[in-house]
């Protein structure tokens, strides 16, 4: 089987992001940008599928402008065999993302799709349910643990109570947490050999799906400054600086 | 461990500063059909690269011509010069020398301009490999340099491979460029191998520590360069400041320290912070915030400390031998004009030999050679090196007299020997950030915690020993990162290696006065994350 697996190019996780000063967004000028680092856990999980023997194919899917190509070929350096950009000028919204990924898998019809649980510039965490509801196909959010069946998978998900363990049958949407596996690092020749592996560029228009969104982002803030705290001598002075606060 | 994967290269490059990137575009325009690769063990261009800076654009007019409508991100035309004398509460501004008018000049930074020269280098397809460090030299069977191993990658704190190990493979190449920048472990390797300081004076070295300021509005004056001396340091350091006015109300300022001072107590940080608080500085910067924080050693030998910069199958460029012009502070001009000369010599020659005698007759080692008398002339105190200074500068270093270079491993003071440090009056500090950890949050820096600590103690007893009695394990203090730490635990007093805090500086390598801590580089792709320095 084929196996799509949905990246993001994104702000490095190692730099120190900065509001814009007028609110409008995050400077994102002369910054490191990466693939999600939940992105390359997906991909790591679908390779070693295919080297496992239960899959044929890995591709990798990026929506984004022509600089998210640097992305895609990170994703064949690692080991992916095809690329697929779907071209757009402007940021799309998870549904938009979800709307032309469906597309794509109309396509390549694969019997796996692997994304990462969220991106972590915007952490909306939608992308992977909504592609799901939209292909009526089944899905298992924040995978830790993958075992592939004859037609069905069993994930173990990351839930606020525990572990939780669900059989899907296939084809399905996975989107994997972080405990799922360890990224291999890229040998320098398979960053060469990325370079001749086959990449398509699909324009967004061309898939038939709009980004337009019933979303507009408002303002950015940097979260508030935390007071300067004071020490206190005793439990006594405690209880009166409290008491000062309006607090008890 | 099986054999390691073998790529092939005509041209085998080594660091993508100025230097490196300057011979490999070079070297492709030259000769387009040579296979060039260069190695760099930042996660990417730029990340690693720390500098001032002001740069002389003659090397980029020539490199690549237009390159004026198409600058750099970050460019802005130098405008006016100032050089102060500061005192505690009270400045004194100086005529300024020759060499620091900088009109035709601009104000850069460099990161951001490696990064601009990576997208040249790609251009004329040149293979860039950052994300790996060059842990190794491999050698041919007739003993000659032949390229360059890759470090293993996924080796756990112990030593033993992880799950996610992966060998690194050898770069095989007839001629490897060396372009590490000051204090290159690789280099160091070889000048010791091939002795190619044997006629040199050794190396001197300064701390340069620098931060990015985002001022209030109307505080920052674009083009303005600033040079101070004077306080905080007394009279024994030799050091200063440089305060570069950018765009977008964004300040460049650092502070750089000789490292062949005497004081064992001396803390580099505490001086540079010292100087943010200089009532001048601290006005400017007042109400900003700090966008990037770093450091980085710088090389001051010049002339008299070059090595030898061939050896069979590699040269080295840049400041990896040292090309760096002292009282003008720049060497970006120098590494970009080595690495174009090494570039025409490969080019020309197809091998390593002849290159250091054409660069010792070029303009580049002609420009060390006019002021090799200056940083020298500071080893007697600041009022007797700003005369030899003037004097040098005047007779443009015509006077036939060559000071020697000292080593900086060997100029501090023992404490046990009746040295007392003196009183430096510091005051209560006000701005950020707070210490050297608050500062190492700036630069991003960030290493795999599990991997084999890249700073190796050959003799680890010493510092509890020795050291602790002799200096008071300086390395605690002159480290801006804070790397060296010493705990008390229930064997008593050890050292404690904090080496995910390193910043690739090289000072602790640089000064560590029993020379026993030996730099390696850690896991590729590891260090600073510097934007825009």
């Amino acid at each position: 089987m084929k196996i799509l697996v949905g990246i993001k190019r994104v702000v490095d996780y190692n730099v120190r992001v900065r509001v814009l000063p007028d609110g409008s967004g995050v400077d994102t000028d002369g910054v490191k940008m990466s693939v999600n680092p939940f992105d390359e856990i997906a991909l790591e999980e679908a390779l070693r599928i295919k080297e496992a023997g239960k899959a044929e194919e890995v591709i990798v899917v990026a929506a984004g402008g022509d600089e998210c190509q640097q992305q895609l070929r990170t994703g064949l350096a690692m080991g992916a065999d095809r690329a697929i950009q779907i071209q757009t000028g402007v940021p799309l919204q998870p549904l938009s993302v979800a709307g032309a990924f469906l597309k794509i898998i109309e396509r390549e019809q694969p019997g796996l799709v692997i994304l990462g649980k969220q991106a972590i510039d915007d952490d909306n965490s939608q992308t992977g349910q909504m592609l799901a509801a939209l292909w009526d196909r089944p899905q298992a959010t924040f995978a830790s643990k993958l075992t592939l069946n004859d037609g069905s998978v069993t994930v173990v998900r990351e839930v606020d109570v525990g572990l939780e363990t669900i059989e899907i049958d296939l084809p399905a949407v996975i989107t994997v947490d972080l405990r799922l596996n360890e990224p291999r690092f890229v040998k320098l020749p398979d960053i060469m050999k990325a370079k001749r592996k086959p990449l398509d560029v699909v324009p967004l228009e061309e898939l038939g799906v709009s980004a337009d969104s019933n979303l507009s982002v408002s303002h950015f803030a940097p979260p508030a400054q935390r007071a300067k705290g004071i020490m206190v001598e005793d439990a006594a002075q405690l209880v009166q600086e409290l008491k000062n606060r309006g607090l008890i | 461990m099986s054999e390691r994967e073998i790529m092939e290269y005509d041209v085998i490059i080594v660091g993508a500063g100025p230097a490196g990137l300057s011979c490999a575009i070079r070297l492709k325009q030259l000769k387009p059909e040579l296979m060039v690769a260069v190695i760099e063990k930042s996660s990417e261009i730029g990340a690693h690269i720390l500098s001032g800076a002001v740069i002389e654009p003659e090397p980029l007019d020539r490199l690549l011509p237009g390159w004026r409508e198409d600058p750099p991100p970050i460019c802005i035309p130098a405008e006016r010069d100032e050089i102060w004398l500061l005192s505690r509460d009270g400045k004194r501004r100086l005529p300024t020398p020759p060499q620091q008018k900088n009109h035709g000049n601009f104000i850069v930074s460099l990161g951001a301009m490696c990064a601009w020269l990576a997208t040249r280098a790609e251009a004329l397809e040149v293979d860039l490999f950052p994300g790996y460090a060059a842990a190794g030299i491999r050698y041919t069977e007739d003993g000659a340099v032949g390229g360059v191993i890759i470090g293993d990658m996924g080796v756990g704190r112990d030593g033993q491979p992880k799950d996610t190990y992966m060998q690194g493979i050898e770069i095989h190449a007839p001629l490897t460029v060396l372009c590490e920048g000051v204090r290159g472990h690789l280099s160091k390797q070889l000048i010791r191998r091939f002795e190619l300081d044997r006629d040199s004076d050794p190396q001197t070295y300064g701390i340069g520590m620098k931060e990015l300021w985002r001022v209030q509005p109307g505080k920052c004056k674009p083009g303005l360069v600033q040079h101070t001396t004077g306080w905080p340091l007394d009279s024994r350091i030799y050091g200063g400041s440089f305060i570069y006015h950018m765009d977008k109300d964004r300040i460049a300022l650092g502070f750089v320290c000789g490292l062949d001072y005497t004081d064992p107590e001396f803390v580099p940080f505490e001086a540079f912070q010292q100087f943010k608080h200089h009532p001048m500085i601290r006005e400017l910067l007042e109400g900003g915030e700090i966008l990037s924080a770093g450091a980085r050693a710088i090389s001051e030998g010049g002339y008299q400390s070059l090595p030898k910069t061939e050896m069979p199958g590699a040269l080295l460029i840049g400041d990896c031998a040292g090309t760096l012009n002292v009282p003008k502070i720049k060497g970006t001009h120098q590494a970009m004009k080595s690495g174009v000369l090494a570039a025409e010599h490969i080019a020309d020659k197809g091998a390593a030999e002849g290159f250091d005698a054409k660069l010792r007759d070029s303009e580049v080692v002609r420009e060390l050679y006019k002021v090799r008398n200056i940083r020298p002339a500071f080893y007697n105190g600041f009022w007797r090196g700003f005369l030899r200074a003037a004097i040098e500068t005047v007779t443009a270093g015509k006077l036939p007299v060559t000071l020697p270079v000292h080593a900086d491993d060997k100029s501090l003071a023992r404490l046990d020997q009746g040295y007392t440090p003196p009183d430096r009056h510091w005051v209560e500090r006000k701005l950020p950030p707070r210490d050297r950890l608050a500062s190492v949050y700036f630069a991003a820096t960030a290493h795999e915690e599990d991997q084999p600590i890249h700073l190796q103690i050959l003799e680890p007893d010493i510092c509890t020993t020795r050291c602790v009695a002799e200096y008071n394990n300086p390395c605690t203090r002159f480290c801006p990162a804070n790397v060296y730490e010493m705990v008390d635990g229930n064997a008593g007093r050890t050292l404690q290696i904090n080496a995910a805090n390193c910043v690739h500086c090289k000072t602790c390598d640089i000064k560590d006065p029993y020379q026993i801590i030996n730099w390696v580089t850690p896991e590729g792709g590891s260090g600073p994350n510097y934007q825009n320095m």
